[in-house]
């Protein structure tokens, strides 16, 4: 960190107030953030404790820590919460809600009391989910397919899916409060090719929030309507169609694949352009790749089905149009690349997650294409090669990605200034315990090794072991930053306003801002990721 | 910061801190609706994507139940549901005008039309139990396809019950705009708050547009 010293400002949003009711009573988007900072650490967490139960089952061939029911449940518990509860609010409700206000200059987002809302919505369902959790789980998997879900299941379907249906709602709510935000409050000289990526990225992602979930909540009224009262919906016996389930429910799932992912693409080009001191090479292309994106996004959904008793001319083209979304996800992998071509590379932390997400995702990527052939699907269907495909998104994508800005913005949100020494060691524990956990999944899932079963034959054993032992060293991963940064609340430096010698309208005020951001709205007079500006300072080498 | 100094004829427009000016303010809220409103048309679009699945499935079946739907009371709700936008129309206007005893009368019209439309609902809800045509255990329908009537009662509750909760939501927004009109709240240069529930009280209206048809119409000519 540079050695320009900012005072701290007498007031800031933290300090303006004491008391629980000054934070359960906001309506500042930066208390919103940490509020959903807490709760989705929590959730994480609380997700990660069933990873660690199905890792420690797997360690050995037979099914010998718990029943396949149980385990039935720790999936399914694993899945629920990851993707509902951290993944899709994660990145949008924590990092966009403390910054989006601030990257386009207002004072707050359009819908402050809204923002409020949100978090108790979110917390109500989450109340209902863990209600579930607690009164024995639920065991359809995180996809709930018809008509186990809908008829046999003797779990708490309707808790569970109540708490995913009430979130949805909180989703919905940011996203609508994002794009009347960033359409209407930026300020002035601010346009839209002048918005930092994150903003674009976070942009696509509430297109697909506004247009997705709604989609997935009446599908889950659906279900429990018929598993309430056996209307014969999805139930084959009674002239139903449990394949319309798998139709709809993807309908939003698949494109909240996007909406896991694209924030975390905006967080990367933040990333990758201030730690190399250039601007993002193909500015546009990156901005539009991300509501490329987000349209194909709802074009492929048919992909999840190609086993599914579906059309095989359906299967063709979805096949063909899942191809298709690799070519805005490569645009952003290469502009990437090409901006570090030449550039001042500074190795922070936030930077080391940047490179990580950058590799990961590729794989990630490049092993989705094998899924969206036709052919190689059917052999890897359902199988530990897809698990491996979508962690390297999701927890090598995403999680990296949302580490990374996490540690960007820690400096600006709490005014405090982390361990660097430590961040970077457990920025790199992270990386090889999750390549240790997950690799060793593409190959044991290639060979034939089925998801979601407690048992496996004993020549999968080495794999699974291996992949064990990744995850015990993700999981210090993971709890070191949880030490240091609570540490660095208390003994951290105090942070400069301007740490990373970064652009963009946030680092232009005191850390942390004052009440309403700015101490008078801003005027933006060049485009975004000015780094050739003598004004800037690099961040100094550590 | 903070305090922005009211432009000159804009006083008693409730400004919120983070607005630059009314007209802001106000189009920030209008956009608000309109992209909830995307939100909405997705979610009854779930609901239309699986009645053109199982109609294009089972076209009989659901002819044959349409024609357990009373087409007269479905009509006149038609009608009162029109005439319904039609004095919200009247109320945003009276609104724009700043005529307060115009806002009031309207909106409470409005309220009273929408009260009808429910009220007549549970008739025909009523009807229906007594018919035992709600699904479920109870379910009674003559004939081989009676599953398939099932899915059509099914999609019919589901769809008139999401459509009537947006009624009974737009019915509590009407009544609380009608008190604080009365407090004269509303002027000529701050009335969002009616337009935007004209926004959607609207579009609660085309959504019964769309319903009307498919679920009481089908069965007329088969």
């Amino acid at each position: 960190m540079n050695g320009e010293r900012v005072p701290t400002p007498g007031r800031h949003y933290i300090n303006i107030a004491y008391g629980v009711k000054s934070w359960l009573l906001t309506t500042d988007h930066k208390r919103i953030a940490l509020l959903y900072l807490a709760t989705v650490t929590l959730f994480f967490f609380l997700g990660g404790a069933f990873a660690v139960l199905i890792r420690l089952e797997l360690i050995t061939p037979p099914g010998d820590m718990v029943q396949s029911e149980t385990y039935n449940k720790f999936f399914t518990m694993h899945g629920v919460i990851m993707v509902f509860f951290f993944l899709i609010p994660s990145i949008p409700a924590v990092l966009g809600n403390f910054l989006v206000p601030m990257m386009v200059g207002a004072r707050d987002l359009a819908f402050p009391r809204l923002n409020l809302l949100s978090w108790y919505v979110f917390v109500i369902g989450g109340a209902f989910t863990l209600t579930a959790v607690v009164s024995g789980g639920v065991d359809t998997g995180w996809t709930f397919y018809t008509p186990y879900s809908s008829t046999y299941s003797n779990t708490h379907v309707i808790a569970t899916a109540l708490g995913v249906f009430i979130t949805g709602f909180s989703s919905i709510l940011t996203g609508l409060n994002f794009i009347v935000t960033i359409h209407k409050m930026r300020a002035p000289g601010l346009t839209w090719f002048r918005l930092p990526l994150f903003i674009w990225s976070l942009y696509a992602t509430s297109l697909i929030i506004i247009l997705g979930t709604p989609v997935v909540a009446i599908t889950i009224l659906l279900v429990g309507a018929e598993r309430l009262f056996h209307i014969g919906i999805f139930d084959p016996r009674l002239g139903g169609d449990p394949l319309l389930f798998q139709h709809l429910f993807w309908f939003y799932s698949h494109p909240a694949v996007y909406i896991m992912i694209l924030p975390g693409m905006g967080v990367v080009s933040e990333l990758i352009s201030c730690f190399s001191r250039k601007r993002v090479f193909g500015y546009r292309f990156v901005a539009f790749s991300s509501v490329a994106i987000a349209a194909l996004g709802f074009l492929v959904w048919g992909h999840h089905m190609f086993v599914s008793g579906q059309s095989v001319y359906a299967g063709m083209i979805f096949s063909l149009l899942s191809f298709l979304v690799a070519i805005p996800s490569a645009i952003k992998v290469f502009n990437w690349t090409a901006t570090l071509y030449r550039g001042s590379i500074h190795y922070d932390t936030p930077m080391l997650y940047a490179f990580g997400f950058i590799g990961l995702f590729t794989i990630g990527g490049l092993t989705g294409l094998f899924l969206a052939t036709l052919a190689v699907d059917v052999h890897v269907h359902d199988t530990y090669f897809i698990v491996a495909h979508f962690h390297y998104i999701m927890v090598g994508g995403m999680v990296m990605a949302y580490m990374g800005g996490l540690h960007f913005w820690w400096p600006k949100m709490t005014g405090c200034t982390y361990p660097e020494g430590w961040a970077k060691l457990s920025a790199l524990i992270i990386f090889v315990g999750f390549n240790l956990t997950f690799f060793p999944q593409f190959i044991l899932g290639y060979l034939g090794m089925p998801r979601r079963y407690h048992a496996y034959p004993e020549e999968f054993q080495v794999l699974n072991v291996m992949s064990s032992a990744g995850a015990s060293i993700l999981g210090v991963g993971y709890l070191i930053p949880m030490v240091y940064f609570l540490w660095s609340l208390k003994y951290g430096k105090a942070a400069a306003a301007n740490p990373w010698g970064a652009t963009g309208l946030e680092w232009q005020t005191p850390s942390p801002p004052p009440q309403e951001n700015f101490e008078e709205t801003p005027v933006v007079v060049s485009e975004a990721y000015n780094y050739s500006s003598p004004a800037l300072s690099g961040p100094a080498r550590t | 910061m903070g305090a922005h100094g009211a432009p000159p004829g804009t006083q008693g427009f409730p400004l919120g801190h983070h607005f630059d000016d009314p007209a802001q303010q106000t189009e920030s809220s209008t956009f608000g609706m309109w992209v909830f409103l995307a939100t909405e048309v997705l979610f009854f679009g779930g609901l239309f994507t699986a009645y053109a699945v199982y109609r294009s499935a089972y076209p009989h079946a659901f002819a044959e139940a349409s024609r357990h739907l009373d087409v007269t009371l479905g009509t006149i709700n038609t009608a009162v549901l029109i005439g319904s936008s039609l004095t919200m129309a009247m109320a945003v206007h009276a609104a724009q005008v700043g005529r307060r005893a115009g806002q009031v009368g309207y909106l409470l019209m409005t309220l009273a039309l929408g009260s009808v439309f429910l009220a007549i609902k549970g008739v025909e809800y009523a009807h229906k139990h007594h018919e035992h045509l709600i699904p479920g255990p109870g379910f009674r329908f003559e004939g081989p396809e009676a599953p398939h009537a099932q899915i059509f009662f099914a999609l019919y509750f589901m769809m008139t019950g999401m459509h009537a909760l947006h009624m009974v939501i737009g019915l509590g927004l009407l009544g609380v705009l009608a008190a604080r009109a009365r407090m004269g709240r509303f002027t000529a240069v701050y009335n969002s708050p009616i337009e935007i529930t004209g926004l959607y009280w609207h579009f609660v209206d085309i959504v019964w547009i769309f319903l009307f048809p498919l679920l009481y119409l089908i069965g007329l000519h088969a």
